[in-house]
């Protein structure tokens, strides 16, 4: 079980820790400006600023300097403020505002010399509206982002000079800066004439690294998404993901890459619209480049929904970067919002963009594109739909060939797990690898790790059996043995087949690795899961949610009915475990007896003296040995057919029950935050009766500080909470249908025994009746 | 057991017409409600009658004394004695009767009556005419155990059992008594073992079709409706397997268990019998020896009583083997009978569940 609610502790906090994250920031500024040598180029920002402007361009320039403006302090600008800002992280807010309004009348230029009319920005406009309206407080993030960004900052460079000199003025030290900036250079490229000279260096630069992520990136892009909505995870992971293929690339090239396509699918799709999205769109262009690549047209159709999209991504990688954004007043706090959101979206499970009240596409990986442009999500019943859509997901996984390997109790079972698939994403539509057990708990630690306290429902894995293992090390082939391994056997099946029709958990390199790679590390630590331990685990984790539940003033009672559903029906499942369990061990002793029977039958049928009833008798006999093989079968499709599904949804149970248990946890933190917002606040309010003024400044960022960790951990609960509450109608739906199945095929092998019974009987008749 | 119905019968009712319609429980006794034909065709005799009046019947059967050769009769063998609520002790005595809520015993008990009205000698028995027809219970006062108590026997059994027989045809059927006796006591023990598990099967049927209910929810989401519906089409599911395997435990009760369960008392009847033989047998070997030794003076009265001897182990052996005979056909009857009846009542329950089967499976698939 996933009982590892907290975060992933990531190097980095969440953005809540600024330092770290500017620390953080600077370092990987730093690294992008070694890799990309881009000074710190504020054309970029000029770029970025001047892209979120043209939202608020729509009515005039003037907008777009007031936009900037708020970048600074109000929320309007955030998004691109912050991304512009971020590069440069610890660059004031002010940097970033004056940035804006310098970026927003250079790109208005460069737009209108270019191709886009004014027209079209209104028009696009509109939509941007929205956008920037979401995306407002988190638009002093963006810009910061953008200076960050400056890896590109090249191209910026030859665009505006002069944007460069504001930035520096600003005291940007953002080197980040520049990628943003190159993205938007990119994004103006792809999409036309924007600013297409300048953009145009920029973009090999991008393009290079782009593309050579953009294959792997996608998976890695997904993972980023995921680990974004974690922040410090988004920096670490996407590291390593990178590290493999592009050296440099590391979150800066995602964030590019991602903007890119989306950009550019964009403006293939929208002519018109994308002026206005170009400014918007950089940010989302990096995180959706696969996506558009997939499926621009969602993009086109939804700028809204890409930018506020985007904004989060490059916000969130930002935040990774550098946690200057929290130099604006609860911007920080937005942009970690934005960030879960963006994350959310991105990896398609959390439904809902808390701006946009859309539910995002929780679309698998793959429909990432599609769901992120399609959908203005509005519920739970487009969530289900894409789910529906997901369940056609081509892929098949078995288990197979049980072998042990080894002598004595280092002795191990390794199984074939073979996979059959249609997905593009795999090499080869069919592949098999070895694989033991404890690679199986390997990749469930890992998956309940890194998805269980985003409110996923990981499929757990059988538990340990000691006893059963040990027998099998031991070597006996009695029928017990046999038994259990066949049990597991088709537990690790159905719990990989669950795994892979998970559309996020399928998207995660380590499913593809444990499906794939020819050798895996081998998994240490699974020890936690062992034995009996694993049900108790589950057992505690539920008394331990029920606890808190108490304390959990609930607001949602959804939630709350859920949690006393699953727990009514985790009792009734384990009533009808047991039950189940009791009629099996019956039938086997029906065989056994049967098989007795049979055996005194035969006795008796050699003691007997006359003939047609000696030879009545043994053929008695031999009917009932046959019946005894139809008892056996029918006891294993009592055990395998209905009795280990049961305990599947047991398991499954557990897992949702500490799903639930992840909700409550980014509940706690929510609270724990607001109650600490309050003492801050109080201790403001002594501050000015005292009239301390040196002290009331500090006490007023801790404030600001706060706020945007509240705000940001009521995101991260209600993201939490989408996402667990979606899981859920998954889970019932899906089985719903599961048992439905079994019961068929359950049904249909009782048929079949049933008519060997009738021919076993038919058969026996004559010779009954010969007797005489 | 004897089919035919002798023409001097003193039976006033129709020996095939014969059964035990109803076990009563009152209290701690049971009452075995009896009805009979009228010979005559018209009416039949009801009577209420407790193991007590069994008892008193077979007691007098053994006692006929006047009877040539009554110790080569093979008894219809009664079944033990059923308590209301009997001891494992007892249980394991009854062993198949004591299933089903007492049906099975009283199909014992009326086979019983069947075998004993349709015995060529015994039917004329004046105790059977009263138990079948008198209203008042016959014998409430307990008889006195003649020399064929059981307790007797079992303690000189041990001695006499193995004593070589002077005709080849005792000697074998006492072989292949014992042999059968053993196989006959295990296959009706293996078979009872069955049959307990079938009906733990469907207990274990049952109670999972009641947890399934117990998942049946009235909600309104259609989500929930439906796992609802498929719940409790499992349940249904179940509970008409439940049912199935009920009835192939009845099935093997009524036909095949009873059959066994009726071999088995015979067996040992037959062995009883063989050995009242054997114990005369001996009485006429030692008469043989004493009249041989004997004085002169005694000689004539220990000729006479080997005389005697003789004549009743002679009686004894005519009789035995008649009866050895008829039951042999006798058995391969009710073998036969028993293996068809099973059969074909196995076959009836199974198709039956396969249309249910049928059914349901269209009825899940439907669900979708």
């Amino acid at each position: 079980m996933a009982t590892s609610s907290e975060r992933s502790p990531p190097p980095f906090p969440d953005s809540e820790e600024q330092d770290i994250l500017q620390d953080t920031e600077d370092e990987i500024g730093q690294q992008q400006q070694r890799d990309s040598d881009y000074g710190e180029d504020e054309d970029d920002e000029l770029f970025m600023s001047t892209i979120s402007d043209p939202p608020d361009t729509d009515t005039t320039p003037a907008v777009t300097s007031q936009n900037t403006d708020p970048s600074l302090e109000s929320p309007i600008d955030d998004p691109m403020m912050e991304l512009v800002s971020e590069p440069s992280d610890s660059k004031p807010a002010a940097d970033v505002l004056s940035e804006p309004s310098d970026e927003f009348e250079d790109l208005s230029n460069t737009e209108s010399d270019t191709n886009d009319d004014p027209m079209a920005k209104t028009d696009t406009t509109d939509d941007f509206f929205d956008l920037l309206g979401s995306e407002s407080e988190s638009k002093k993030a963006v810009a910061q982002m953008e200076v960050t960004h400056t890896a590109e900052i090249q191209l910026e460079k030859e665009v505006t000079p002069a944007l460069v000199d504001v930035m520096l003025d600003f005291s940007l030290p953002e080197t980040k800066l520049e990628d943003t900036v190159v993205v938007l250079g990119s994004d103006s490229n792809a999409k036309s004439d924007l600013s297409v000279p300048e953009t145009r260096p920029v973009e090999p630069l991008l393009d290079s690294p782009l593309k050579v992520e953009a294959k792997m990136q996608n998976a890695a892009v997904v993972d980023l998404f995921g680990d974004d909505e974690e922040g410090s995870d988004l920096f670490a992971e996407p590291k390593l993901s990178k590290a493999s293929k592009l050296p440099q690339k590391s979150l800066f090239e995602e964030v590019d890459n991602n903007l890119f396509p989306e950009p550019l699918g964009a403006n293939d799709k929208k002519p018109v619209t994308v002026s206005v999205p170009v400014g918007l769109e950089p940010k989302a262009i990096v995180t959706k480049a696969e996506v558009e690549v997939r499926s621009k047209a969602s993009v086109l159709t939804e700028p809204d929904d890409f930018f506020s999209e985007e904004t989060m991504v490059t916000e969130s990688a930002q935040k990774m970067q550098s946690g200057t954004t929290s130099k604006t007043n609860g911007l920080q706090e937005e942009e970690g919002d934005i960030f879960a959101e963006a994350t959310v979206e991105l990896s398609l499970d959390s439904p809902r963009n808390e701006r946009k009240r859309e539910p995002s596409k929780p679309s698998p990986p793959t429909a990432l594109s599609a769901a992120a442009g399609l959908s203005p999500p509005e519920a739970l019943e487009e969530l289900e739909e894409e789910e529906e859509d997901d369940d056609k997901f081509e892929i098949q996984v078995s288990v197979k060939a049980p072998e042990k390997v080894g002598d004595g109790m280092t002795a191990y079972m390794a199984y074939k797990v073979f996979t059959q698939t249609s997905l593009a994403m795999f090499r080869n539509p069919t592949f098999s690898v070895r694989r033991r057990y404890s690679d199986f708990l390997g990749l469930y630690e890992k998956l309940s790790e890194k998805h269980g306290p985003n409110g996923y429902i990981v499929p757990p894995p059988p538990e340990k059996n000691l006893l059963g293992m040990t027998k099998v090390k031991v070597g006996k082939e009695d029928s017990s043995s046999v038994d259990f391994l066949e049990r597991r056997r088709g537990a690790l099946e159905r719990y990989l087949q669950r795994v892979v029709c998970h559309p996020t958990l399928l998207q995660d390199p380590d499913v593809r690795e444990f499906l794939e790679r020819e050798e895996l590390p081998r998994a240490v630590n699974t020890q936690a899961l062992s034995g009996a331990g694993f049900l108790k685990m589950i057992n505690r984790a539920t008394d331990a949610v029920s606890k808190m539940t108490i304390k959990m003033n609930e607001s949602d009672v959804w939630f709350e009915d859920k949690l006393q559903e699953v727990e009514s029906s985790d009792q009734q499942f384990r009533k009808l475990h047991a039950l189940v369990e009791s009629l099996v061990l019956h039938r086997k002793e029906l065989s056994t007896n049967t098989a007795s029977f049979a055996k005194s039958t035969a006795m008796l049928g050699s003691a007997e003296d006359n003939t047609a009833l000696s030879r009545a008798l043994s053929q008695l006999s031999e009917v009932e040995d046959k019946m005894e093989q139809l008892h056996q079968d029918q006891a294993s499709n009592d055990a395998f057919g209905l009795a280990e599904h049961i305990a599947d949804f047991i398991r499954l149970l557990g897992a949702i029950r500490g799903s639930f248990d992840h909700r409550m946890k980014a509940w706690q933190r929510w609270q724990d935050a607001q109650s600490m917002l309050q003492k801050k606040r109080e201790a403001e309010a002594k501050l000015l009766w005292a009239n301390k003024p040196d002290k009331l400044q500090l006490a007023k960022e801790e404030i600001a500080e706060w706020e945007a960790k509240v705000t940001q951990y009521e995101r991260e609960f209600e993201r939490v909470s989408a996402t667990v509450r979606k899981e859920v109608l998954h889970f019932e739906k899906e089985r719903t249908q599961n048992f439905k199945r079994q019961i068929m095929k359950y049904l249909e092998s009782l048929l079949r025994s049933q008519h060997q019974l009738i021919k076993y009987w038919e058969a026996f008749l004559p010779e009954a009746k010969a007797i005489a | 057991m004897m089919e035919e119905v002798k023409e001097g019968s003193v039976l006033s009712v129709q020996t095939n017409g014969i059964k035990v319609s109803e076990v009563v429980k009152d209290g701690d006794s049971l009452t075995f409600i009896i009805i009979s034909q009228k010979l005559s065709g018209t009416g039949e005799y009801h009577v209420a009658r407790t193991y007590d009046d069994f008892d008193w019947l077979q007691q007098h059967l053994f006692s006929q004394e006047e009877v040539p050769g009554i110790q080569g009769i093979i008894f219809p063998p009664l079944p033990a004695r059923a308590q209301v609520n009997p001891s494992a002790k007892v249980m394991k005595q009854l062993g198949l009767l004591a299933l089903g809520d007492w049906k099975p015993y009283g199909a014992a008990l009326e086979q019983f009556l069947q075998q004993v009205a349709s015995h060529s000698v015994l039917c004329k028995n004046k105790a059977l005419e009263d138990f079948l027809t008198s209203t008042e219970p016959p014998g409430r006062q307990k008889s006195k155990k003649n020399i064929l108590n059981r307790l007797s026997q079992a303690v000189e059994g041990l001695r006499k059992e193995g004593h070589k027989d002077v005709e080849d045809f005792f000697q074998n059927e006492r072989d292949l008594n014992q042999a059968l006796t053993n196989c006959t006591k295990v296959v009706a023990e293996k078979f009872l073992d069955v049959v307990q598990t079938e009906q733990k099967i469907s207990v274990a049927c049952g109670h999972f079709s009641a947890a399934l209910q117990m998942c049946v929810e009235s909600a309104e989401d259609p989500d929930k409706q439906d796992f609802s519906r498929v719940c409790k089409s499992l349940s249904e599911v179940f509970s008409s397997m439940g049912k199935h395997m009920l009835s192939v435990a009845e099935n093997d009760t009524d036909s095949l268990g009873l059959g066994l369960d009726l071999d088995s008392r015979y067996q040992d009847a037959e062995k009883e019998m063989l050995f009242r033989r054997t114990c005369k047998l001996v009485e006429l070997e030692a008469a043989q020896r004493n009249a041989e030794r004997a004085k002169p003076v005694k000689k004539a009265a220990m000729e006479e009583v080997k005389k005697t001897t003789e004549t009743e182990f002679n009686q004894i052996s005519v009789m035995a083997k008649q009866e050895i005979m008829e039951l042999k056909r006798a058995r391969v009857q009710w073998f036969q009978r028993a293996l068809v009846l099973w059969c074909e009542k196995q076959l009836v329950t199974a198709k039956k569940n396969t249309e249910q089967l049928n059914l349901h499976l269209e009825k899940v698939r439907a669900l979708a």
